[in-house]
């Protein structure tokens, strides 16, 4: 039995099968609308994220399966004090595999190890959150046609932001990326990602603007630079419309430039970008279902 | 000059980074065992300067050299058998150790679900770098809460 904790948990070829299968899945829905007719996934959601429940549900519900769950603690026996070893133990006896989400980091592992379902780890705090991470790779992969060879300028906050990082470690086993990280001087992406990038000989650039990079990205990955994260107001209002995706910046990018964002967004990229076809991030929400989708099958071993 | 007893069977750990062998005492647990124990603190060293040095009385199978190894891969190990040297351990960096630190992070699931082990795993042997195996926080020295 396998579970899915980090991206890192599949290896490529195994990466390669899921993508795949959810591009299968894509484009042949009815193939896979009964597969799991007699299955029940059961999301644990300790603290409240209404969109990856929802892909979560959206994706079990097509294929035929029902789900059962809590959005949040104060609704679960966690509140009564129950630790998540117990609670896996009885999710374990009314379901077949298990999404959680916990704002306690490395809770999903802790449950894995006693769970007798398969458990998928839906994010723990500011730890993992894989199924994004899939997510990000697959919208790539489909939009792109690969997942090598490319320009990835990634903007915003780089510090704290965990779909970044994840994204970085889960890109770099791939050959010919080059980063461009474009971030505030406070929120550069970690030390240990640039060692990391530094000792594998991976290219990476640090900048402020994001302009000065456009014309060079295949791929541009946009976050939120929230305010509370800036030390004082004057250098926020200063900075904050350096990272704000326009039809101007839009205008130095590539024709096949893709925009990538986990959302939600707030105005970190004007809405008047939604309508340029570089715009990726709704059709990524829909490329996070059928990543869903097929991680279910594989790990509940309903595909070959 | 210090004069302290031949140990008959035993260990007697060599080259402790001097003023450490009160913290190796802890983290091995020997105020739990009944046995002769010397500590040794500041003894001149050619190599070190100063050193101290740890000779406790006891099976040499109630030594875990995994957590030794943790708290100073240099240290030397000699196995007293018959009262002689027996044997010279070498110490590696152990790939996991378990309940012997402490996972320091506020946001970790071990910070509130007590019965959880506080394991953590060699993440980079070069560098010494331990983490969590649960939230993958690393190890800092002076995060160290012992057991």
């Amino acid at each position: 039995m396998r579970h899915l904790m980090s991206p890192l948990d599949f290896t490529t070829e195994e990466l390669d099968k899921l993508f795949d299968l959810a591009n299968d899945i894509e484009k042949n829905p009815k193939k896979y609308a009964h597969i799991c007719d007699d299955k029940i996934m059961a999301t644990c959601f300790y603290e409240p994220s209404t969109r990856t429940r929802l892909s979560f549900e959206s994706a079990m519900t097509r294929l035929g399966g029902r789900v059962i769950g809590f959005s949040d603690a104060n609704s679960s026996s966690a509140a009564k004090g129950e630790s998540v070893s117990d609670t896996i133990r009885v999710i374990s006896c009314y379901a077949d595999i298990c999404a959680m989400r916990h704002p306690k980091e490395g809770a999903p592992m802790v449950a894995s190890e006693k769970s007798l379902i398969p458990v998928i780890n839906a994010g723990d705090g500011g730890h993992q959150h894989p199924t994004q991470t899939l997510t990000d790779l697959l919208t790539i992969r489909s939009m792109k046609g690969r997942l090598n060879n490319f320009t990835i300028g990634l903007c915003g906050d780089l510090k704290f932001g965990r779909t970044v990082h994840s994204l970085i470690n889960a890109l770099v086993r791939y050959e010919g990326i080059k980063f461009i990280f474009i971030s505030p001087e406070e929120l550069r992406v970690p030390d240990y990602i640039t060692d990391m990038l530094k000792e594998n000989n991976i290219p990476y650039e640090e900048v402020i603007r994001l302009e000065q990079v456009m014309p060079q990205l295949d791929l541009l990955y946009m976050t939120r630079v929230q305010k509370e994260r800036f030390f004082n107001e004057e250098d926020y209002i200063r900075l904050k419309d350096f990272y704000i995706l326009d039809t101007v910046k839009m205008e130095l990018a590539k024709e096949d430039m893709l925009v990538l964002h986990p959302l939600p967004r707030v105005n970190e990229i004007s809405v008047e970008v939604d309508n340029d076809p570089r715009a990726a991030y709704f059709a990524q929400a829909q490329y996070g279902v059928y990543v869903r989708m097929a991680l279910i099958l594989t790990l509940l071993e309903l595909v070959d | 000059m210090l004069n302290i007893g031949k140990i008959e069977e035993g260990f007697v750990l060599d080259h402790i980074k001097a003023g450490k062998s009160l913290d190796i005492y802890e983290h091995l647990q020997v105020d739990k065992w009944d046995c002769a124990v010397a500590i040794i603190k500041n003894a001149r060293s050619e190599k070190m300067g100063k050193k101290d040095i740890l000779k406790v009385e006891c099976d040499i199978d109630m030594l875990d050299l995994d957590v030794l190894a943790f708290i100073d891969h240099n240290i030397t190990v000699n196995v007293i058998r018959n009262g002689v040297i027996a044997e010279k351990k070498e110490l590696v960096l152990p790939k996991q150790i378990k309940n012997v630190i402490r996972c320091r992070n506020p946001r970790c699931i071990t910070s509130i679900e007590q019965e959880l082990p506080h394991i953590f795993f060699l993440a980079d042997a070069k560098n010494e770098v331990y983490r969590c195996k649960y939230c993958e926080e690393k190890y800092r020295e002076s995060s160290k809460n012992k057991k």
